[in-house]
């Protein structure tokens, strides 16, 4: 009979019962606290049921709303009277109707019996901890708070600014350090004793009852002035999200608490039979004696949390539709764009699936439709080729093409005849590598058999757009990797930015590249430019081509060769 | 938003509440077990029309789930459902022959069904052809769900419109009174969906699936909207504008995060597409009962009529709501 319970119920009395009887089962006297809020019928029953154990005893009963005094109350009367009727309880240990013992309660026992001196009570000063929510933390205990929480929050809120406004403060009693932690502790007889019998409790009372959620500092706090050893965690394994609600425990987490070794877990959904069934049957639920180890729970809440506050990156859906610019990525993984490669090399998309392993598409952003690679009509997520599909939305296309195919890099051209509703996408993604030959768009139209004088408009027409879009690349907006070359430095030398570019996917072998892609016969091309400047059109954007015959840079066209 | 905007929306919820008014006069009661709701019950409210086939797996899916009571609008049937509806312990039945379209798609009847006997439970709004998945739902009833909302202070939840499909021709496999249909519609789209923001209701409107891929592709903008908030704590102010694609007031259709996070969200597998769809695109040709003189259904027919499939090489096989998590179409959120 060395551990004595306190309990705080105030709802799921059938539950509470359950847990109760457990306890007592094992010898221990437990004192319960019934929320003032409960209904007498409620009330009336709950006591009745358990009239036939002798240990359990009912302590004067407070109003709980969450955040305010009425808790400490209740606990301060329960402890009371659990010290005084149950003298030879050492330990007294807070619960709630809500939590569930894990391990036997003879380990519990045994274990509080090996540390006869310690306080387990989860306490750290304002200053190191970020738990708290909302702003409040060391004005908790300097601001006054007397409008609930959570049925006038305006008025909440409204006063707590203005009280900071007017640098209204109230002062601390001499000699305490606000300290806070879960509201679960288990203390000694000795701690718990001086902590109630203090001459200076009125005081401490006083101050406390007017702190914003004083169940988590009341006794946190004054612990520290009179414990000899404080273990400053809590021994019941209780973890809260991101709003500061607790995580509930459901049937599927069974296996989840088997290996977590903590001796109470809280909080536990009163309709969660299985998890009553497997540990309120002591020898079917034992678990071995182990120190508490709740890493693996932490793990999994602590990744709920952060799916709930930063989500996937990259990913739109019903329930996650970041404002622009919170979004933390339009898309969810790097992919490359090639703005003109395709109309200089003649087998550029071959050539780059084979180099790097990448998925290579053609212009996906073609008027027609989405040039998919291989042509199909159809890709990942089911996603369609047709244009009007896609234009709908093309911010929601590219980042659904990006998403469906994780783990898959995506490589795809561009080019000033394709739609532009998506280039500032484009150029603002950080996801987005993109690579640009300017000028390049003139060598389909050096090869097409057209009459000159349509070249020339549609030269004039390409011209334009590529100059805008370049504008949008060169933006202070723009987060994309870019790189830029014009077309005559890049026939030049078209070893190295081919290199880099290839570099940057970093999928291709350590050896280099073992094959160059087949460049378009440019022999004319010169001249071509020469005839649109004699016609007025005046085309800059692929850099200086002189007029005459370009022998060496369409060499590696005829010749490829391979670089060690 | 401005005091005028906000006067605004309260007329159209005004207005919107007035017309279920209006339109519960064409409502005949045919069983009423309402009595038998008990507070905390979850509810489900449903309209149908000729839809006997569905019914028996309907009910035994949402009753395992933990739905207590169904509250169902009968509209004209003449298959039998209405009698086979009326024989059950847990439903109370209401018949009418007025016009669907004119109830704005059954949305007034439900309304006011919604506002007399859903006010502080939660209501779950869905067709006969709609199955809801939620996070957990393989091992955790509603209730868990619902519980777990409350805490949070969340009114109204999330569950996009999944559209599922055969492998094959639509008619080729038969479905039987009682079966799963997703054992024959068992493939779904993972991938293609846009999301635009209505700035007027603050919800997300949301196309794209097999509907828009295959018979939409050429007028996207008509393609039918997935988004849907089925689940919502109901109020006797609150009223249905559109479907269940949006409420008022506008508050219950801020189901998603902005901030880049991800809210709790579930899922309606849609099992529209089965053998016995095609008549039911006839029947609804006829009819012109349906939204936008049934363009959607005009549509069908002609995609229809050519055996069109909608199964293709990247649809995706439906396992459990850990996939669509997967896949991104629903979330956990912060519900662990």
């Amino acid at each position: 009979m060395s551990v004595g319970i306190v309990m705080l119920v105030h709802t799921a009395f059938g539950r509470a019962e359950q847990v109760i009887r457990h306890w007592a089962a094992s010898d221990c006297p437990v004192v319960i606290h019934v929320d003032r809020r409960v209904p007498a019928k409620t009330y009336n029953g709950f006591v009745k049921r358990l009239s036939d154990l002798p240990d359990v005893a009912f302590c004067a009963r407070h109003r709980c709303e969450w955040g305010t005094w009425g808790i400490v109350a209740a606990t301060q009367d329960a402890s009371e009277m659990m010290l005084e009727r149950f003298p030879q309880v050492r330990h007294v240990y807070l619960a709630s109707g809500s939590c569930l013992p894990l391990r036997p309660v003879q380990e519990l026992i045994d274990y509080l019996a090996a540390r006869p001196q310690t306080d387990f009570i989860e306490s750290a000063t304002t200053t190191d901890v970020p738990w708290t929510i909302g702003g409040l933390e060391h004005e908790r205990f300097t601001l006054r708070f007397p409008f609930s929480w959570k049925k006038r929050r305006w008025l909440f809120d409204a006063y707590v600014a203005l009280q900071r406004k007017l640098g209204l403060k109230r002062r601390l009693p001499a000699g305490i350090e606000p300290h806070m932690g879960s509201q679960w502790w288990c203390l000694t007889r000795q701690t718990l004793s001086a902590i109630l019998q203090d001459p200076e409790r009125a005081t401490y009372d006083r101050f406390f009852s007017k702190v914003w959620i004083p169940d988590e500092s009341y006794f946190q706090t004054l612990a520290r002035l009179y414990s000899r050893q404080i273990e400053s965690r809590s021994l019941t394994l209780s973890k809260f999200d991101f709003q500061g609600k607790p995580h509930i425990f459901y049937d599927d987490h069974l296996q989840l608490l088997r290996r977590s070794d903590c001796f109470v877990a809280r909080k536990i959904w009163p309709y969660a039979d299985k998890l009553y069934d497997a540990f309120l049957t002591d020898e079917a639920g034992a678990m071995k004696r182990a120190e508490p180890n709740p890493g693996k729970i932490d793990r999994v809440f602590a990744k709920a949390v952060e799916r709930r506050t930063r989500g996937r990156p990259g990913l739109f859906m019903q329930s996650r539709f970041p404002a622009a610019a919170q979004e933390n990525g339009l898309t969810c993984a790097p992919y490359s764009v090639f703005e003109g490669f395709s109309d200089l090399f003649e087998n550029f998309e071959t050539w780059l699936a084979k180099m790097t392993g990448a998925r290579v598409h053609g212009h996906l952003f073609a008027p027609e439709r989405a040039e998919f690679a291989g042509g199909h009509g159809t890709m990942n997520g089911a996603l369609s080729d047709s244009a009007k599909l896609r234009d709908r939305n093309a911010r929601a296309f590219l980042s659904n093409l990006i998403w469906n195919t994780r783990g898959e890099r995506q490589c795809f051209q561009y080019g000033p005849r394709d739609k532009r509703a998506i280039e500032w996408d484009l150029a603002t993604d950080r996801n987005a590598q993109i690579s640009v030959i300017t000028g390049a768009w003139a060598v389909p139209l050096f090869k097409s058999n057209l009459n000159f004088a349509d070249i020339r408009k549609e030269a004039a027409r390409l011209q334009k757009v590529e100059s805008a879009h370049l504008d949008v690349l060169r933006s202070q907006w723009s987060r994309a990797r870019i790189r830029v070359w014009t077309m005559a430095e890049f026939v030049e030398a078209p070893m190295e930015p081919l290199q880099t570019v290839i570099d940057e996917i970093g999928q291709q072998s350590a050896r280099g590249l073992a094959e160059v892609p087949r460049m378009t016969d440019l022999t004319g091309f010169g001249q071509f430019l020469q005839n649109l400047k004699n016609q007025g059109m005046h085309p800059y954007l692929m850099g200086d081509f002189s007029a005459e015959p370009m022998v060496e840079a369409s060499e590696p066209a005829r010749k490829p060769y391979v670089v060690k | 938003m401005s005091l005028w905007q906000s006067y605004r929306m309260r007329l159209r919820r005004k207005h919107a509440r007035a017309r279920a008014f209006r339109k519960h006069f064409s409502l005949t009661p045919v069983v009423n077990r309402t009595r038998a709701i008990r507070p905390g019950d979850i509810l489900l409210f449903s309209t149908f029309r000729n839809e006997r086939v569905r019914l028996p797996y309907f009910l035994r899916y949402y009753r395992e789930m933990g739905i207590s009571h169904f509250l169902m609008v009968d509209n004209a049937s003449t298959d039998g459902g209405r009698d086979y509806l009326a024989e059950q312990e847990d439903v109370s039945l209401w018949s009418t022959g007025a016009s669907y379209k004119r109830s704005r798609f059954g949305v007034d009847w439900l309304n006011w069904l919604q506002s007399r006997y859903g006010h502080g439970h939660w209501t779950l709004v869905v067709d006969p052809d709609e199955f809801f998945v939620y996070p957990f739902c393989d091992t955790r009833p509603i209730r868990a769900l619902t519980d777990w909302l409350d805490v949070s202070s969340i009114r109204s939840f999330s569950a996009m419109l999944l559209d599922m499909y055969p492998k094959g021709t639509i008619n080729a496999t038969p479905y039987s009174a009682g079966q799963d249909p997703l054992e024959i519609a068992s493939w779904f789209d993972p991938g293609n969906y846009t999301i635009e923001k209505n700035h007027f209701y603050g919800n997300l409107w949301i196309q794209g699936g097999p509907r828009a891929r295959v018979f939409f592709r050429d007028a996207p903008g008509q393609a039918p909207a997935l988004n849907k908030i089925p689940l919502v704590k109901w109020h006797r102010r609150y009223a249905y504008v559109s479907s269940t694609h949006m409420l008022l007031p506008r508050g219950l259709n801020l189901v998603y995060d902005e901030w880049g996070g991800e809210r709790v969200s579930g899922m309606l597998l849609h099992t529209k597409f089965l053998d016995t769809f095609p008549a039911k695109a006839r029947e609804e040709m006829a009819r012109r009962q349906h939204y936008a003189n049934s363009k959607e259904y005009a549509a069908y027919s002609e995609g229809l009529a050519e055996q069109t499939e909608l199964w293709c090489k990247w649809s995706e096989k439906y396992i459990n709501w850990r996939q669509l998590e997967i896949l991104g179409l629903m979330s956990k959120g912060n519900w662990a």
